[in-house]
This record gives structure tokens, sequence and C-alpha cells, in this order.
């Protein structure tokens, strides 16, 4: 699990980049708090074969990556 | 190729509309290769304000009002306005002053280094190269672990304060309301396009910015990051839009180094000039632009920066740091030494002395 939510971009999205480099998860879950965010580890959790679900909860966003 | 367009082509619409703009703008009274500059138009602004004596660049730029309220209104269209800062503001303030300390140095902010390659200006590759330079170092330190730590949720009225100061200043200074704003009768600062249809690009311009997330210094950082080639698409949409433009408009006299507007020929200068604007730009998450936007999104953090490039600006012209068309000053190269080791300072403490929530 990662927690980015209040990071400056591209800290989120570097940050799940290298989870998946560490240990090439087969799931993870980010927690962010923009959409900017949502939208850039999307595209690159797609790019690298995973499949993103989104679910929203008062302004935070829960990011499911899966392979 | 097909899902790269769909996933880019607001991108490239932004940079389709931010060059024509640029040329518009231009073409109806803005100074030449300065459709828009931020760093030029923020500097403006701290001249109508008084903070620094420089007669010559002194006009309070509708533009910069018109892309704060353009990202504001985009942001509560589409339910992203939200008071959000708190993330290092002391340190975004310096930053902010540094990007413009080294902007007024090069003449110009990433936007306007990439009008200016539109426009022939052979000084903006050597500006571009050094913006690459500086991005590249401020990556070293991302990867390594750089942070300015974690904003949190405010108030609205947090988020709101800057849009509607912004706001309410310019409406007292287009409506003339107060005479208290100074206003150039030479130099740059007097050549300006009509105000409304300013306002009008700037807010065009920051609705697309906030929707796309439009950043220059985002685009080389993400290309050698993530292998994203979105954003530098968009970067180079600019350059291309601007060159065609100027060449149908049959203002395009070549590549060249030499009497290019408002511009100067010290390469040393320029490159390390914006080497300090792009290795800043970079631990601030976004360009100088990017900062407006996200300020009118309601990032208390942003808007702190952009008082910090108000006030490097104040800096620059108060204390002969910024260049003119005659070339850059021996306070200028000695600020930028200064921002240079600053820069570094700030980067090795945030990236090898954190706070103990960002150990993991």
């Amino acid at each position: 699990m990662i927690d980015a939510r209040g990071l400056s971009c591209p800290q989120p999205v570097l940050m799940v980049q290298q989870e998946i480099k560490r240990s090439a998860p087969a799931t993870l879950t980010v927690l962010v708090d923009d959409q900017c965010a949502v939208g850039n580890i999307r595209r690159f959790a797609s790019n690298q074969g995973y499949t993103v679900t989104v679910t929203e909860d008062n302004d935070e966003f829960t990011l499911e990556l899966r392979k | 190729m097909k899902k790269w367009f769909r996933d880019n082509w607001l991108l490239l619409l932004t940079g389709l509309i931010v060059g024509l703009a640029a040329l518009i703008l231009a073409k109806l009274g803005n100074p030449g290769n300065m459709g828009f500059c931020i760093a030029c138009f923020e500097r403006d602004i701290a001249g109508a304000l008084g903070l620094h004596g420089a007669e010559a660049v002194q006009y309070f730029r509708p533009e910069i009002v018109g892309i704060v309220l353009g990202s504001l209104i985009a942001a509560l269209c589409f339910r992203e306005f939200k008071g959000k800062g708190g993330s290092s503001p002391f340190l975004r303030l310096i930053l902010g002053m540094l990007v413009m300390i080294g902007a007024l140095v090069f003449l110009g902010c990433p936007l306007r280094m990439v009008i200016r390659i539109g426009g022939g200006d052979l000084n903006a590759v050597v500006g571009l190269l050094g913006f690459i330079v500086g991005i590249l170092i401020g990556v070293v330190f991302l990867k390594k672990g750089f942070t300015l730590g974690r904003a949190y949720v405010q108030t609205g009225a947090e988020g709101a304060a800057f849009p509607a100061l912004l706001a309410l200043a310019f409406l007292l200074s287009a409506t003339g309301l107060v005479g208290l704003f100074r206003s150039s009768e030479t130099g740059p600062g007097s050549m300006r396009a009509p105000w409304l249809l300013a306002l009008a690009a700037g807010l065009a311009v920051g609705f697309l910015a906030q929707r796309s997330r439009f950043c220059m210094a985002g685009g080389i950082r993400n290309a050698v990051m993530f292998k994203d080639f979105g954003l530098v698409a968009a970067f180079g949409t600019v350059i291309v839009v601007v060159l065609l433009g100027n060449l149908i408009l049959g203002q395009f006299n070549g590549f060249a180094f030499e009497k290019q507007p408002v511009a100067h020929s010290d390469g040393l200068w320029n490159f390390l000039g914006m080497v300090v604007v792009g290795w800043g730009s970079t631990l601030l998450g976004g360009c100088p632009l990017r900062q407006l936007v996200l300020a009118g999104e309601g990032n208390s953090d942003s808007a702190v920066t952009v008082v910090g490039m108000i006030l490097g600006a104040a800096i620059s012209h108060n204390f002969k740091l910024a260049s003119s068309g005659e070339g850059s000053t021996p306070n200028g190269h000695n600020a930028v030494w200064a921002a240079l080791v600053i820069l570094l300072l700030i980067s090795v403490l945030c990236t090898f002395v954190k706070r103990k929530e960002g150990k993991k």
C-alpha cells in the first residue's frame, strides 16, 4: 500500500514506479488526493500492463492496480 | 498510436491554443516573442504594485489574472477545486524567488523560451539546453527521494484567497478606480494587447491548462522518468505553431543569435539562468505556468510560490540582477551562482535529511 496523499507531482507516480521496479507486485493499492496524480498513475500503470480501478471517497482516491 | 492520441489530444490542443494566443497577443501589442511569458508578466505586476522601480516594466498584466481565474473556473466546473497547502510553504517561496531570478537573467520563463525558439531566437535554444540540464539535476534528487513534504486539506477560504485577491486588484487596476498602480509609458511594460483580449486569452489558456495539466517542466521530466511523451509533445506543439504562425505572418527572419526582441546573447548566462529555472521548477513540481494553474485550483502552496516569484522579480530589478537587451549584469551573474548553491542546499537537505514521517 502506497500513501501518496498530499505529495507534489511527480512523487506519487514515482513511488508507484519504484515499487513496481523493486518488487513487481501482482496487486498494489495506492492512495492519492488529486485527479492529476490519478491520471498519471493510471497512465503509467496501464503502460506497465496493470489494470487500474479507481474509487473515490470524500475527495480521496484509492487506485487498485492488478496484473 | 491511436491510444496515445486519445490520451494526449487535450495536451496537444492546449499547446495549439497557447501558441496561437502567443502569436495573436504579440501581433496586437505585446512585446516581440512575448505573447505569453509568465515570468515577465509577473515582473510587470511587481512593477505595477510599486515593488520595484524599473519604469519600463510596470503593468498589471491581465493574462496572469486570466490564467488563474480560467483554472479556477475549470476546477469548479469539474469539481477539482480544493483548498490545499502546507507543503514547505517557505521553501516554496524561496524556490519561487530563485526561479524568477534565473528567468530574468535569461529573460523569460520556459513558456517564453519555446515562443522565442519559434520566433527564430537561437539564444533560447541555449536556454533550452540549460533548462534540460536543470531538470535532469532535479530528477536525480527526485529519484533519490527529494520531497517538500505533504500538503493537507485546508479551508475553501484558504484556497480561494489568492484568486480572489488577484481578481480584486485587477478590477481596481482595469477600471482605473484607483490610481495607485503604476503603468509604463515606454518599454516592454507599455507594449500591450487590448486588456479584454489579453484577459480572454489568459482565461482560455488557464482553463485548458487546468484540464490537460500542461506544464513546461513536466514534459522533459516525464519523458526521462516515465517514457511519457505527452507533455513534451505539447511543448513541441507550441514551438511548431509559433514558428508556422511567424512564417505566415511574414515576421520570421530566420534563426539567429543577434538582434532578437527583449533578449541578449550572453550564452553562458542564458544557459545557467535556465539551469536555475529547470532545477527549481522540478523541485516545485511544475513550471511557473503550472504554479498559476495550481493556485487557481486552490493550492495555497502554489499561491505562495507565485508570491515568491513576484518578490524575486522585485529583488531582480531593485538589485540589478535582471538582464536587458544589452546583456546580463555582474550582479545577475553572482545571483545565479548563489541560486545554484541554494538549490543544491535545498535539494540535499530535502532528500537526505527527512522528517520522521518521511521514513518508511
